[in-house]
C-alpha cells in the first residue's frame, strides 16, 4: 500500500514536472495573459475563435468546460466590469472562484503579493486573475507562483483583456471588416482615434499595442500633459499598422472610423494642473463634434465614463455607441482566457 | 607581517607613470620597494618567510578605491554589514570604500562616525566614511563638519537624497571649504521626481511607470554649480562639489563647462551607467532599478565619452545591497540599489578598455589615484615607495561570468549575474595583508 502510494506520488511529480517545463515560455505558465504586445496574432485568432465556440455553445456543454476548476480572482483596486464579468465567465465555464480583495484579506496585514500568490496556490488555485495599482505586479505573481496569470489591469500599464473585448467590439460593429479574417491586413485603412488621459490609460496601451498588429493605424489625442511624446515607444516595427500622435481632436476625428474616449483618471493626476473647461472645450466628444466630423465612427469608452466630461451622455447612450456591446464582448472574451489560461477547450494542445 | 614579494607582474600605476614590467616589495604594510625584474634578487636571498606572488601575465596595481559604497551597518544588517560589504571589496579588487551615511540611525555624529570606524566591526578593506552633511539627513541644519573631520570624515553627503535648499547647501559647501572637504551631492530634485521608478521615456511609457526626468538631475547640477560660483566670488573660498553617479549627459555637459571654469567641480560614474540602458528594466527587473535610473543610449554613450575625455573623474558602485524579499516586490515598491563591488572593474574593462579602447592604465587611474584625490586620501591609490602596500593583481585577459550566488556581499541583487566580465582579480592586498585571493 505504501509503496504504492509512493508510486503513484512519483508518477504525479513526474507528470507535474513535465507538464511545468511544457508551459511555460519564458519563466511564465503558457495561458498567462500578461500584456498584449508578445501576443502572434495567430494566437489572437485563435483567442477570437474560441470565444466564438463558447458563444455558440449551449450553457449545459458550457458550463463543462471547466468543471470543478479552481480560479482566484485577486483585486487590489476597485473593479465593477472586469472583476464581475471574470467573476460570471468563469462561474458559466463551470469553475470554482474565490476572490480575494486587499480590503478584506491579509494583505492588509502587509502580505506580499508574493506570499499572497503561493497561498492561494497552496489552496488549489490554478489560475490567478490580478487587479492590481502597480505596473508589473502581474510579471512578479506570475513568477512567484508559476500559475497561469491573467493581467486584469496593472497600474499604467496594460488592461490585455480590455483590448481583446474592445477588438471584439470592432469587428462585430465596424461595417467592411471581416470578422471572420483575423490576420496583419484585418484592419487595413481604419483609423482608431483614442483620446484622452492616454498617460494614465492601461487600456490605451493595450489598445495601441494590439490593433496595429491587424493592420490599424491609431491615432493617439490629448493634450501633452496626458499625451507625452514618449507614447509613439509604443510602436513596433513588427507590426502593419502604426500609431502616430494628432493633438487637434476635430482633424483626428475626421480620419477616424473607431473612436475611444477615455476617463481623466483624477486618482493619478499627481499633481498635474487641468484646466477642466478647457479640456471639455478641446477634447470632449459631443453630440455636434461628433455629427461635424466623424457622424458615422463607432464610439467607444471603456467605462467608467464620467457623462459630461470626457464624453457627452447623449453620445454615451447615442447610435453610434458601443459601450454596452463592449461589456456584453468582455464576458464573452473573458471565457475564452480562462479556458486558455487552463489549457481547456481549443487550447488544450497549445503549448508554446 | 611578513613581507610579500609579486614578481613578474606588468606593474601599472598612473600616479608615478609606470607602465611597464616591475617587481613589488611590500614590507610593514608599506611599498618597500618597485624595481625593474630581478632588482630584488638580494631582498629575496636574504628573505626566506616572505610571500611571493608569481604575477606572470597579471596586472600589479594599485588597491581599488571607491568613494561610493553603502555597507547598511549600523541598523540593516540583514542586507549587509561592514565586515561582508568589505569582503565583497576585496574580492573585487578594492582595498578602500568611502561608506555613504545612510545608515540607522543616519552617520551624522563623531560617535557614530567613531563606531562605524572602529575596528571591532571587522572591516577587511581601509574603510573610510563621509557623514551626513545634515543632521539625519534632512536637508535643514547643517553637522558639524569641524568635529567630524577631525574624527576622520573624508566629506560630506546626505547620499540617498539631495540637499534641496539653496541656503543649506551654500553653507555646507562654506562649511566644507574652510576644511578642505568635499561636499558630495546625489543631484536629484526630488519635487520633480515623485511616484517615479525608472528613467523618462518611451521604455518607461511602454511599462507604464512613472519616469525621472534628465532635467530632475541637470537642475540640482545646475544650482551647485551656481553657488560654487558664487561662494568663490563672495566668500573668498574655493569649495569641492562631487557630484555623485552622473548619469544623464545633461549634467556631464554642465561639469564639463563648470570644469572649464575653472570650478572645483569632481564627478564619478557608476558602472551600471556606463553599461546598461533602461531597456535592461525589461519585464520589471528590480535588480535593475536603481537611483538616478539607468538612462537611455544617448545618456550611457555620453557617460563614456565623459570617462573617455576626462569629465569623469573617477569610476563608484554605488554599491546598494538589498535583501532577496525587498526586491522580490513590485517593481514601484522595491527599493532602489544594486550591488557593485564585485564588477565594477571587470564592467570597466569590458566597457572601457576592451569595448572602448581605453588603456588599463587610464582605468586604474578612474579606479584609483583619482578617487583617493577626490577624498585627499594620502599615499593610497599609487605604489610610490612609501605608499600603504594596497594592491590589485588581476589578469587583464581574462573572461568570466559573474555568479551572484558565489558573492562576498549579503545581497545578491545585481543585474549583472551570469554577465560577461574581464580581467580577474587573483590577489587583493591590503595595508600588506592579502585580503582576498582569486
Amino acid at each position: 500500500m505504501g509503496r504504492n502510494r509512493c508510486c503513484w506520488l512519483n508518477w504525479w511529480t513526474e507528470l507535474a514536472l513535465i507538464e511545468r517545463v511544457e508551459r511555460k515560455i519564458s519563466g511564465y505558465a503558457a495561458g498567462s495573459l500578461l500584456t498584449v504586445a508578445d501576443l502572434p496574432v495567430a494566437e489572437i485568432a485563435a483567442i477570437l475563435a474560441e470565444t466564438d465556440r463558447i458563444e455558440r455553445m449551449a450553457a449545459e456543454d458550457r458550463v463543462r468546460m471547466l468543471a470543478g476548476r479552481r480560479i482566484a480572482l485577486l483585486f487590489y483596486e476597485s473593479s465593477t466590469r472586469t472583476r464581475t464579468s471574470f467573476e460570471l465567465a468563469a462561474k458559466s465555464l463551470g469553475a470554482i472562484t474565490t476572490l480575494v480583495s486587499d480590503k478584506s484579506s491579509s494583505i492588509e496585514k502587509g502580505e506580499s503579493l508574493k506570499d499572497t500568490g503561493l497561498t492561494l496556490r497552496a489552496l488549489g488555485a490554478e489560475c490567478i486573475v490580478l487587479r492590481h495599482a502597480n505596473s508589473g505586479a502581474p510579471y512578479l505573481l506570475a513568477k512567484a507562483t508559476g500559475l497561469s496569470v491573467l493581467n486584469a489591469g496593472d497600474g499604467m500599464h496594460e488592461h490585455p483583456s480590455q483590448a481583446l473585448l474592445d477588438l471584439r467590439t470592432i469587428l462585430a460593429r465596424l461595417p467592411g471588416v471581416d470578422g471572420g479574417r483575423i490576420d496583419a491586413t484585418t484592419f487595413a485603412g481604419v483609423t482608431v482615434v483614442i483620446t484622452g488621459d492616454i498617460l494614465h490609460s492601461r487600456v490605451a496601451r493595450s489598445n495601441t499595442l494590439l490593433l496595429p498588429k491587424l493592420g490599424a493605424r491609431v491615432l493617439l489625442c490629448g493634450p501633452p500633459g496626458l499625451l507625452p511624446e514618449d507614447a509613439l515607444g509604443l510602436s513596433s516595427n513588427d507590426d502593419t499598422g502604426n500609431v502616430e500622435i494628432e493633438r487637434d481632436f476635430n482633424k483626428a476625428l475626421k480620419q477616424a472610423q473607431v473612436v475611444m474616449m477615455l476617463r481623466i483618471q483624477r486618482e493619478r493626476l499627481a499633481g498635474l494642473e487641468l484646466d477642466l473647461g478647457d479640456y471639455i472645450s478641446r477634447y470632449q466628444l459631443s453630440e455636434e463634434r461628433l455629427a461635424a466630423y466623424a457622424p458615422k465612427a463607432l464610439v467607444m469608452h471603456p467605462g467608467p465614463m464620467i457623462r459630461g466630461l470626457e464624453i457627452a451622455g447623449e453620445v454615451a447612450d447615442g447610435p453610434n455607441s458601443a459601450v454596452e456591446d463592449q461589456v456584453r464582448h468582455g464576458l464573452a472574451v473573458r471565457k475564452s482566457l480562462l479556458v486558455r489560461a487552463l489549457g481547456a477547450g481549443g487550447f488544450e494542445s497549445v503549448t508554446v | 607581517m611578513s613581507d610579500i614579494l609579486i614578481l613578474n607582474g606588468r606593474l601599472v600605476d598612473p600616479a608615478s607613470g609606470v607602465d611597464g614590467e616591475r617587481d613589488l616589495l611590500l614590507r610593514d604594510g608599506r611599498v618597500a620597494a618597485v624595481e625593474v625584474p630581478g632588482g630584488l634578487k638580494e631582498v629575496m636571498a636574504k628573505e626566506t618567510g616572505s610571500q611571493i606572488i608569481d604575477a606572470a601575465r597579471m596586472v600589479v596595481a594599485p588597491g581599488l578605491v571607491d568613494v561610493h559604497v553603502h555597507l547598511r551597518e549600523p541598523g540593516q544588517t540583514y542586507k549587509e554589514s561592514i565586515a561582508t560589504g568589505t569582503a565583497a571589496a576585496a574580492a573585487g579588487g578594492f582595498t578602500t570604500v568611502v561608506a555613504m551615511p545612510n545608515t540607522v540611525p543616519v552617520n551624522d555624529s563623531v560617535a557614530g562616525l567613531e563606531w562605524m570606524l572602529n575596528a571591532a566591526r571587522g572591516a577587511v578593506v581601509k574603510l573610510f566614511a563621509m557623514p551626513a552633511a545634515t543632521f539625519g539627513s534632512m536637508g535643514e541644519e547643517i553637522t558639524d563638519f569641524h568635529k567630524l573631520r577631525r574624527a576622520g570624515a573624508v566629506g560630506f553627503t546626505d547620499d540617498g537624497k539631495p540637499v534641496l535648499h539653496d541656503r543649506v547647501m551654500r553653507e555646507a559647501l562654506v562649511a566644507a571649504a574652510s576644511i578642505g572637504a568635499p561636499v558630495s551631492q546625489h543631484a536629484e530634485d526630488t519635487r520633480l521626481t515623485g511616484g517615479c521608478s525608472m528613467n523618462s521615456g518611451p521604455v518607461a511609457f511602454r511599462l507604464g511607470l512613472r519616469g525621472m526626468t534628465v532635467q530632475a538631475e541637470a537642475r540640482i547640477v545646475e544650482r551647485d554649480i551656481r553657488l560654487l560660483r558664487d561662494i568663490e566670488r563672495h566668500d573668498g573660498l574655493r569649495p569641492h562639489l562631487h557630484v555623485q553617479h552622473v548619469s544623464t549627459a545633461k549634467a556631464m555637459s554642465l561639469i564639463r563647462e563648470a570644469k572649464a571654469e575653472g570650478l572645483h567641480v569632481t564627478c564619478e560614474v557608476a558602472p551600471h551607467h556606463f553599461t546598461l540602458t533602461d531597456e535592461a528594466v525589461g519585464d520589471y527587473d528590480t535588480n535593475a532599478k536603481m537611483n538616478p535610473p539607468l538612462r537611455n543610449d544617448a545618456d550611457r554613450l555620453a557617460m563614456i565619452a565623459g570617462l573617455m575625455d576626462g569629465t569623469v573623474d573617477c569610476i563608484a558602485t554605488d554599491h546598494a545591497p538589498h535583501a532577496l524579499f525587498e526586491k522580490e516586490q513590485e517593481f514601484e515598491r522595491a527599493p532602489n540599489g544594486i550591488t557593485g563591488l564585485e564588477t565594477a572593474l571587470g564592467l570597466a574593462l569590458r566597457v572601457l578598455h576592451k569595448g572602448q579602447g581605453m588603456t588599463i592604465s587610464r582605468v586604474m587611474e578612474l579606479m584609483s589615484a583619482q578617487p583617493a584625490g577626490i577624498v585627499s586620501l594620502e599615499e593610497r591609490g599609487t605604489l610610490r615607495v612609501g605608499s600603504f602596500g594596497d594592491v590589485v593583481v588581476f589578469d587583464p585577459a581574462a573572461e568570466w561570468s559573474f555568479d551572484a550566488k558565489r558573492s562576498r556581499s549579503k545581497s545578491k541583487n545585481t543585474p549583472f549575474d551570469g554577465g560577461t566580465m574581464v580581467g580577474k582579480v587573483m590577489a587583493t592586498i591590503c595595508e600588506g595583508r592579502v585580503v582576498y585571493r582569486g
